[in-house]
């Protein structure tokens, strides 16, 4: 599979999820695991740049697809992705650790609507859990992020 | 929560699919997942083989066919909500997609597996019960069509055999006004007690083993719905007559 | 000091790499570690018979499995973390259980494999037989002592406190008016987004323990480990990397794995890992919350309370390693900002077979708020009186501080309110709510609260510029997303006339800093926030010294700004604070960095040795700060919502909040902590509840059931705050972690039982809880 465009050979275990092997077998431990029932959100990462939840796939069934995680947006030394950048000017984080689900499952909307409604902004943060920031900035942070991404 | 052990199988078609179905004992199909793996990782579920169709070519169409919809098994519940096909042949089909989970699980979800699911609380079953719709099973024996009315046979039970695949499911078109109205404690979650109107036909969901129908007058006739942390049976029954009332006049 | 960055909406510095996905949470640490299971009682109540390791044992893969025979501390029980003199039964669990479990979830053996999976695969082949016992699951069951769940404590009262302001049976008889209330909080969980998560590793040849830890006190956890493993604390480095989200249960120390990831590494001579997966988490992580109190009022004509007294259980849970810190908030914080002249409590810390508790955010708080709001909304309808014209009858005025209440406080003192404005919070909150909106059904809810914050003993804070200029800092107390590195290096910029971007700040870790308690009770900001104020300010004391000698100039004339430390008024007699550096530390041999200006051949602008005699090398210090008292912060929330009468769903129209934390360091971190705040509490209050039932099973112990809101549930509130600077430490600060929460319940009862006309005497609602207090006769 290729993952944030660099392959990778195929995962060896059927019952490793893709979110234990981008973690733990490639390192990209950006995506993180808060639940493993397909709830809360913090393990999305982009399939063929869809949003999908990465605890609620076998990291074989991503063997021949394209996956990005966070790490996959900006490289290192590159400015933030826009969406990156308005999580962080909105103080749409706290303790960081459901932030990368968010802010794919934002990234996943933007691919699809380039110019989305407010209501699928809204939409687009409504399947992920945060305990910190009672979601007004990370609401704030997905129409931000609408703004830069047009620029 | 790791998934306990199982043999995993990927057929390229659904020729393959049914002999792996036909032959191998204790075999589970894995389509978007959205249902299963949460259950394998709770190891709730814990089939010795997962017979993942996600890699067999051209099982993924949203066509009108008979004075409907008909929704293959590896049509995402995304793609359903999205196609104007959808929208303009079946719009109840349309509405209903946007009370299933949220979008990231509806990206990966499938209609036909939400069928094969049959989770009483969810959406998708009790609109195809509400349009009397069907879906169409193979095997190695053959193809044959279940109707909705016969499809759903208890909890998270169905008229499909282990060696039976949902190769498509077909929605025909509402005939007249339409309704869908559930409650729910969030966005997104099973529904508490739900209704789908389509004509003159109700469906309840939510209050009974499977979706159900019921009489628009009269829709707690016989319904014995069961309790638990979020409503009582009685809530159930007081909630199925305010969205009833609310469906009919939508 | 300038105040450039004290006040200011600084960006945090944290951000960049948490997303990018390079922050660094215990599981993401790997190192080869071995992975683990903790095999869990699956009863509330049992004996365990017999255990039988044999099978898990021989799955390959499988490197050791322990159960209590197997380990050398396996007989010891846990320490209690808070004795207290009323604590007369406290008890708590061992490590492994091998005699009895007393809560669904408790530990019983620890698989160690090559992988999780595996190692779970092996935790089914643990064969654990068990002679069920019978289960005291509820406050009131426990209470009533008909099971005991410790044989030898008597009425299953692990403790009784009683304490009285006043003399309150005389003053109730008086009392033209009185009124009974009967209210019950059910137990709730703070479920961060990161479960919790160990990692371990023994080097042989440095003799060295390293620990990663996603808890709320690495300080502690280290000086348990140095205690049990017979080490010198400085051999044993404990480090809480990014931690995602704690709000209390976090700070609970030992849980079983925080022994058993450490033992297992040395024993096996490969780094070990423990990562809780969500379902464990349910009920392997202490909660709260539960608590049933029973009130009697009696108040005047006018609507002030003369008298009240309080009666409560509080629900302990299987052990009391936390001692009795809840209940102890609680009964110090029901009065709140209210004049109560005649105030009595008492309580009853009973124990019953479910998941000890220990604080989660709020703290026995928002238990006292619901017990005193609800008790003024009654006087309100009692007496046919406006609810906010009740409340401004009973608040204390600003001329009253400080103002003892004179109950106990949780750090061993009395509650004395060291300041604050409550009619000014009221007035502006009534003023920002605005008008009712029109329609039916709509309810009204407000609540005003106080919050003690900043306890004890201490925190302290190492400052350091190095000879680059920039600056590093460190603290013990660790960061779950307070924004602490932005927040302290605010601080620590202020006082050393640099940019917030140069100082870097490290927190949690031993190897940078040992000391120090922990992050917990709205703690962070006041204990290791002045405490960074008190090193920083020596260090640019020390800068003046060394600054002074090369300047000719008086240290009280210069100041420290840009970077530089310069003559007041003449910014061009002044050298860069890195130069300064360099001086501080004499070298005879330069290594690069600008330091041969500090090697011995350099003139030195006075005689005597190079270091002065009482001076430190390196331009950095130390510094403490212990609170004389808690510094008390205070709010009011109010709130329009709208309750469909046939659904029961609930709509919040407005949300409003005035905040009081003295000094607010930064408004951005300070909106965002009562934002999440706020939204917690609207879980707690109409969607989260942990549904035990009678057999002690937690039967809603997956995000499927335990219903946190997500964003749709949660709807904007509007903040605005006021400051009165707290005179008990020098930053003039208040914490600010928890107050979000606190008066979330009260208000939300308040607001429904207008909406829909129902009396509400208990939290958590529920649609469900609705319909049958509407439909009951």
């Amino acid at each position: 599979m290729k993952v944030n465009d660099i392959d990778h050979p195929a995962p060896t275990d059927p019952r490793r999820l893709l979110s234990d092997h981008l973690r733990h077998d490639l390192g990209l431990t950006g995506t993180h695991v808060g639940c493993e029932h397909g709830v809360c959100g913090c393990c999305t990462v982009l399939l063929d740049g869809v949003a999908v939840r990465s605890c609620l796939m076998l990291a074989v069934q991503a063997e021949g697809h394209d996956v990005t995680t966070i790490e996959g947006l900006a490289r290192a030394g590159e400015p933030l992705h826009p969406v990156q950048q308005a999580f962080h000017e909105c103080h749409g984080l706290q303790c960081g650790f459901c932030t990368p689900g968010f802010v794919m499952s934002v990234v996943g909307l933007l691919q699809k609507h380039p110019d989305p409604s407010s209501e699928q902004l809204d939409e687009s943060i409504t399947g992920n859990l945060c305990r910190c920031t009672g979601y007004a900035s990370i609401r704030r942070a997905a129409h931000r992020a609408a703004e830069l991404s047009k620029r | 929560m790791k998934p306990p052990k199982f043999e995993y199988h990927a057929p390229a078609t659904v020729e393959e699919a049914c002999a792996l179905l036909g032959s191998l004992e204790d075999a589970k199909v894995l389509a978007g997942g959205q249902s299963l793996v949460p259950l394998l990782n709770f190891r709730l579920a814990r089939p010795q083989h997962l017979v993942d169709i996600n890699r067999v070519e051209g099982l993924d169409r949203i066509y009108e066919r008979d004075a409907g919809i008909a929704v293959q098994a590896l049509a995402r519940q995304a793609a359903v909500e999205d196609s104007s096909l959808v929208a303009r042949v079946c719009p109840l089909l349309s509405d209903a997609m946007q009370l299933v989970a949220h979008r990231v699980i509806r990206n990966r979800g499938t209609v036909c597996g939400s069928l094969a699911h049959a989770d009483p609380a969810s959406e998708l079953p009790a609109v195809l019960l509400a349009l009397a719709g069907q879906v169409v099973v193979r095997s190695t024996r053959g193809q044959r069509v279940i109707g909705a009315d016969r499809l759903f046979t208890g909890v998270m039970e169905t008229a499909v055999a282990p060696d039976e695949l949902i190769v498509e499911a077909w929605f025909p078109a509402p005939a007249g006004s339409f309704a869908i109205i559930e409650e729910s404690r969030r966005h997104g979650d099973f529904a508490l007690a739900g209704v789908v109107r389509a004509g003159q036909r109700l469906a309840l969901f939510g209050v009974a083993p499977t979706p159900v129908l019921a009489d628009p007058v009269d829709p707690t006739r016989g319904l014995r719905p069961s309790g638990d942390l979020e409503a009582t049976s009685e809530f159930r029954l007081h909630l199925v007559r305010v969205l009833t009332e609310k469906a009919l006049a939508a | 000091m300038t105040t450039r960055w004290f006040g200011a909406p600084v960006q945090r510095v944290e951000d960049d790499r948490l997303l990018r996905g390079l922050g660094r949470f215990t599981d993401d640490i790997d190192d080869g570690a071995l992975e683990s299971v903790l095999v869990r009682s699956p009863y509330a109540h049992a004996r365990i018979l017999s255990i039988d390791v044999s099978a898990a044992r021989a799955v390959p893969g499988v490197a050791a499995v322990y159960t209590a025979a197997d380990l050398p501390f396996g007989g010891t029980d846990l320490p209690i973390l808070i004795p207290h003199p009323n604590l007369k039964h406290g008890r708590t669990q061992r490590c492994l259980a091998s005699e009895v479990v007393r809560y669904a979830g408790e530990a019983v053996a620890f698989v160690v494999a090559e992988s999780r999976a595996i190692a779970e695969d092996a935790a089914e082949l643990v064969e654990v037989i068990y002679e069920p016992l019978p289960v005291v699951i509820t406050p009131e069951l426990a209470a009533r002592a008909e099971r005991l769940v410790h044989d030898d404590v008597p009425g299953n009262v692990a403790a009784e406190m009683t304490q009285e302001v006043g003399d309150v049976d005389p003053a109730l008889a008086a009392a033209p008016h009185r009124k009974a209330l009967h209210l019950r909080f059910e137990r709730g969980a703070a479920a961060p987004m990161e479960c919790r998560a160990v990692w371990a590793r023994w080097s042989d040849h440095e003799r060295k323990l390293t620990v990663y830890d996603s808890t709320q006190s690495p300080t502690s956890i280290r000086g348990g480990l140095a205690v049990l493993f017979g080490l010198p604390e400085s051999s044993v480095e404990v480090i809480a990397p990014d931690v995602g989200g704690g709000f209390g249960p976090k700070i609970m120390l030992f849980y079983p794995d925080e022994l058993l990831v450490p033992h297992a590494a040395m024993q096996l001579g490969r780094p070990v890992k423990w990562t809780e997966d969500r379902q464990e988490h349910f009920t392997a992580v202490n909660q709260e919350r539960g608590q049933v109190h029973e009130v009697e009022v009696g108040f005047d004509d006018e609507g002030k309370v003369l008298a009240l007294s309080d009666d409560f259980i509080h629900d302990a849970g299987a052990y009391t390693p936390y001692g009795i810190i809840l209940p102890i908030i609680t009964a110090g914080q029901i009065p709140g900002p209210y004049r109560v002249p005649n105030y009595r409590v008492r309580f009853r810390d009973v124990y019953t077979n479910a998941t000890p508790t220990s604080p989660y955010r709020g703290a026995g708080r928002p238990h006292a708020c619901f017990v005193m709001e609800r008790t003024l909304d009654t006087i309100a309808i009692e007496l046919g009186l406006d609810r906010v014209e009740v409340r401004r009858r009973n608040l204390i005025q600003p001329d009253q501080f400080p103002y003892e209440v004179g109950v106990a406080w949780q750090d061993g003192k009395k509650v004395i309110y060291d300041s604050g404005n409550y009619p000014a919070l009221l007035e502006k909150t009534i003023a920002m709510l605005g008008p009712r909106p029109a329609g039916e059904h709509i309810g009204m809810g407000l609540s005003v609260y106080v919050e003690g914050t900043g306890v004890g003993p201490y925190e302290g804070a190492h400052v350091q510029v190095l000879v680059s200029g920039k600056v590093v800092a460190a603290t013990g107390i660790p960061s779950q997303g307070q924004s602490h590195a932005t927040v302290w290096a605010q601080v620590v910029a202020d006082e050393l006339g640099v940019d917030v971007a140069d100082v870097e700040v490290t927190s949690g870790d031993t190897r940078r800093f040992p000391w120090g308690v922990g992050t917990f009770a709205s703690r962070g900001a006041v204990t290791a926030g002045n405490a960074m104020g008190v090193a920083a300010r020596m260090v640019a004391d020390k800068a003046r010294r060394i600054a002074a000698e090369h300047l000719e100039a008086d240290p009280a004339d210069l100041e420290l700004v840009d970077g530089r430390v310069s003559v007041k008024g003449s910014p061009t007699r002044g050298m860069p604070l890195a130069a300064v550096s360099v001086l501080a530390n004499p070298v005879r041999y330069a290594f690069g960095g600008g330091t041969e200006a500090a090697t011995q051949f350099t003139a030195r602008p006075r005689p005597g040795p190079p270091l002065p005699e009482g001076e430190q090398p390196g331009l950095e210090a130390t510094g403490y700060y212990s609170p004389p008292g808690s510094a008390w912060a205070s709010g009011c929330h109010a709130a329009y919502v709208r309750v469909d009468p046939k659904t029961f769903r609930l709509e919040i129209l407005k949300y409003v909040v005035v905040h009081d934390c003295g000094r607010v360091i930064n408004p951005l971190v300070v909106e965002g902590q009562i934002e999440g705040g706020v939204a917690q509490g609207i879980g707690g209050a109409f969607y989260e509840r942990l549904a035990y039932d009678d057999e002690g099973q937690l039967r809603n112990a997956s995000f499927m059931e335990f219903l946190m809101p997500y964003a749709t549930e949660i709807p904007p509130i509007a903040i605005d705050h006021i400051e009165t600077p707290s005179p008990l430490n020098p930053l003039g600060i208040k914490g600010a972690g928890e107050a979000g929460v606190i008066p979330v319940g009260a208000v939300l009862a308040s607001a429904i039982e207008e909406a829909l006309g129902v009396p509400i005497t208990e939290m958590p609602l529920s649609p469900l809880k609705l319909f049958e207090l509407s439909t009951s006769p």
